[in-house]
């Protein structure tokens, strides 16, 4: 499998008194064709900066400071600004987080997919908006050509999240990156949306990057995970691996802190402390002020990348240890 | 164009004028929250509605323009000269005497009334009906609302929304701008301003356009600062929206509300500003500020000369109480803040 997307050493600098602060911190991975890369995290550990930063999207002042993002081999870093709009809900569509506020709240939400449409294509009205209703009926909008001339505050918020995905949907993009896709929605609807994804992404045979902070969503819908902590990955494997069998520390903390995993009545476990601001990073390893299996290298050095399994990488000085003696 | 005699340009304008208000009518009942928002204006503010349109009507009346169909000789005016529906309508009505209204008393002239009762408000020292010159006035003190309104709206939204939106450099340079317009006294710079590009409307107008539009630049790229930000901005990014688009279709649109507002709020100060002017001497010929201006001093007389100034200050009054009370309305229906408070 050839990956679609190769993102490589990919780094985001904001600048701040105390130098450029590395929001995002040399991360790679590889995206395959018709595939569910979850990026997992808490917030603050970059997911989301990530994925701004591979549609070169950073808000100022921050910017892209090192990196290479390859769409079917061709650097994205090196697009003229043109180009790189061609490229955005042209072959990358994104759906983001709040859906409340995704949409403009004065221009009727038929004319937002139309217009989404005609930017990337060169249709006729008519036709944009036949294929906007078609869009509307996929996703399961009921009703789709009343609603078509609906204002988004006539919507609820399922339903501005399904015109979020027609409208990222509408130029039939290979990669969908689809930011919290469902942490603004009520559970019901949310299941709605990511069965929706997964048949989409069935259909269409569209990858799908998918950022996240809730496991059950990865659970559902994701093929492989990469687990992002303050802008670096710490582990990167396939869904069933990761989640049966958590190799780096933080993984482990995060998987036993789901509620549903743990003994009712018991104290939930939890991991201590929280993401540290940017500003205040370790020089070792990023985990190693909350590790509760810290040793003496991980405050000094980073991790080196270890393949403990095929497919699978992990950052940590532990499991390079014991990685190496296995290997001796 | 130049060419073109002042009356033909006039009637240009009309006709633009009602097609834009029409055009505007269409596009207000086809957006839903507009349509709302004009009932909502219309039942909160049906009396102070109904008296602006007076006055634009008159203003209108006072716009068509045409030669000819004039007996020779008529009011004084010259042969050739174009007259406006207005004029018409006071064809005779100029008085070879000072009058009292309803022109039963003559004064200081002591030529006999050649139409006695015709003139409700009386006349000038002139000669000429102050209803008649009250009611031309409605015109001037439009245009010099509106057009500078439509000068100066502009100006301000180019450079706030552009500061606002782009940043940087641009920024710096338009906040420097409207400091330095801002810590110059406005009345200073307006004489300035008129005195180097001569007297008439459209100067006038430029001039107030000029020292007017720092407040609204201020406020629009403030309210820009805060709509680019915000994340369907982000998204129109995201779908690959160049930043003209994004301005033309994301952020004015956003903003249209308050350049409503501001449209209204400014309209009544800047036809007081003129006011000011023409009692320095630099207003506009025909305004009601020449009117007050000229009466002035026919308030010292014996038995005092009220009804001139008092039709003049009647009127500017009653069209600034009308466009206040409207904007008033129109801010409430408007503004999300106040609407939230009514919910």
């Amino acid at each position: 499998m050839t990956a679609l997307l190769e993102v490589r050493d990919l780094c985001t600098a904001f600048p701040s008194g105390q130098g450029a602060l590395r929001v995002v911190d040399g991360v790679s991975f590889d995206l395959a064709r018709g595939e569910v890369l979850a990026l997992v995290g808490e917030s603050g550990s970059g997911k989301s900066m990530t994925a701004l930063s591979a549609l070169r999207l950073v808000p100022k002042p921050g910017r892209v400071v090192g990196g290479e993002v390859r769409l079917d081999g061709e650097n994205l870093m090196d697009l003229s600004v043109t180009e790189m709009r061609r490229i955005r809900g042209g072959r990358v569509g994104m759906i983001f987080q709040e859906p409340m506020t995704c949409l403009n709240p004065v221009v009727r939400v038929g004319a937002q997919v139309v217009e989404a449409i005609r930017l990337h294509e060169p249709v006729s009205k008519a036709e944009a908006r036949e294929r906007a209703r078609s869009l509307f009926a996929e996703v399961g909008i009921p009703d789709p050509e009343a609603r078509l001339d609906a204002h988004p505050h006539e919507l609820s918020g399922g339903l501005k999240q399904r015109v979020m995905i027609a409208m990222a949907l509408s130029t039939r993009p290979e990669i969908l990156i689809a930011d919290e896709p469902t942490t603004a929605l009520d559970v019901t609807v949310q299941a709605q949306i990511l069965s929706l994804l997964r048949d989409l992404q069935r259909e269409r045979n569209a990858a799908i990057l998918l950022i996240t902070h809730d496991l059950g969503i990865v659970n559902e819908l994701a093929d492989r995970v990469a687990v992002m902590y303050a802008g670096r990955l710490v582990e990167v494997a396939e869904r069933a691996a990761l989640l049966e069998d958590p190799r780096h520390p933080y993984t482990q903390g995060l998987l036993r802190s789901i509620p549903a995993l743990s003994a009712p009545g018991e104290a939930l476990p939890e991991i201590p402390g929280v993401v540290p601001s940017p500003d205040q990073w370790p020089r070792g390893c990023r985990f190693s002020t909350r590790c509760p299996r810290r040793f003496e290298p991980c405050a000094e050095t980073f991790p080196a990348e270890t393949t403990p399994a095929p497919g699978r990488r992990v950052w940590c000085h532990e499991v390079e240890t014991t990685e190496g003696e296995d290997a001796r | 164009m130049m060419g073109l005699e002042p009356h033909i340009w006039s009637n240009v304008m009309t006709v633009l004028l009602v097609s834009g208000a029409i055009f505007v009518t269409r596009v207000v009942r086809g957006q839903r929250l507009w349509r709302e928002a004009a009932q909502a204006l219309w039942q909160r503010r049906r009396f102070a509605l109904v008296v602006v349109a007076v006055y634009v009507l008159i203003g209108l009346a006072d716009s068509v323009a045409w030669k000819g169909g004039v007996p020779e000789g008529a009011m004084g005016v010259l042969p050739n000269a174009p007259l406006s529906l207005l004029d018409r309508a006071f064809l005779d009505s100029r008085e070879a005497s000072y009058s009292a209204p309803f022109a039963d008393v003559e004064f200081y002239g002591g030529a006999p009334l050649r139409n006695p009762g015709k003139h409700p408000f009386g006349t000038d020292i002139l000669g000429r009906d102050v209803l008649y010159l009250a009611l031309k006035g409605a015109r001037v003190a439009l245009l010099i609302g509106g057009l500078t309104s439509l000068i100066a709206i502009p100006l301000a939204l180019l450079f706030g929304v552009g500061a606002g939106y782009f940043g940087g450099r641009f920024d710096d340079f338009v906040f420097f701008l409207i400091s330095t317009l801002a810590s110059m006294p406005s009345l200073l710079l307006l004489i300035a301003l008129i005195m180097v590009m001569g007297r008439g409307t459209v100067s006038v107008c430029v001039a107030l356009a000029v020292t007017g539009w720092v407040g609204f630049c201020r406020l629009s790229r403030a309210e820009t600062l805060k709509l680019r930000e915000l994340d369907y901005v982000q998204a129109a990014r995201a779908l690959g929206v160049s930043e003209t688009r994004i301005i033309f279709r994301h952020i004015l649109p956003n903003l249209a509300h308050l350049i409503v507002i501001t449209f209204v709020l400014t309209f009544s100060g800047l036809v007081l500003s003129e006011a000011v002017l023409s009692w320095l001497g630099i207003g506009v010929d025909g305004s009601w500020g020449q009117m007050i201006d000229g009466a002035r001093d026919e308030l010292s007389r014996e038995p005092i000369v009220w009804w001139n100034i008092g039709a003049a200050g009647t009127v500017l009054f009653v069209l600034i109480l009308a466009v206040n009370a409207v904007g008033d309305a129109v801010r409430d229906v408007l503004d999300p803040r106040t609407l939230r408070g009514q919910q």
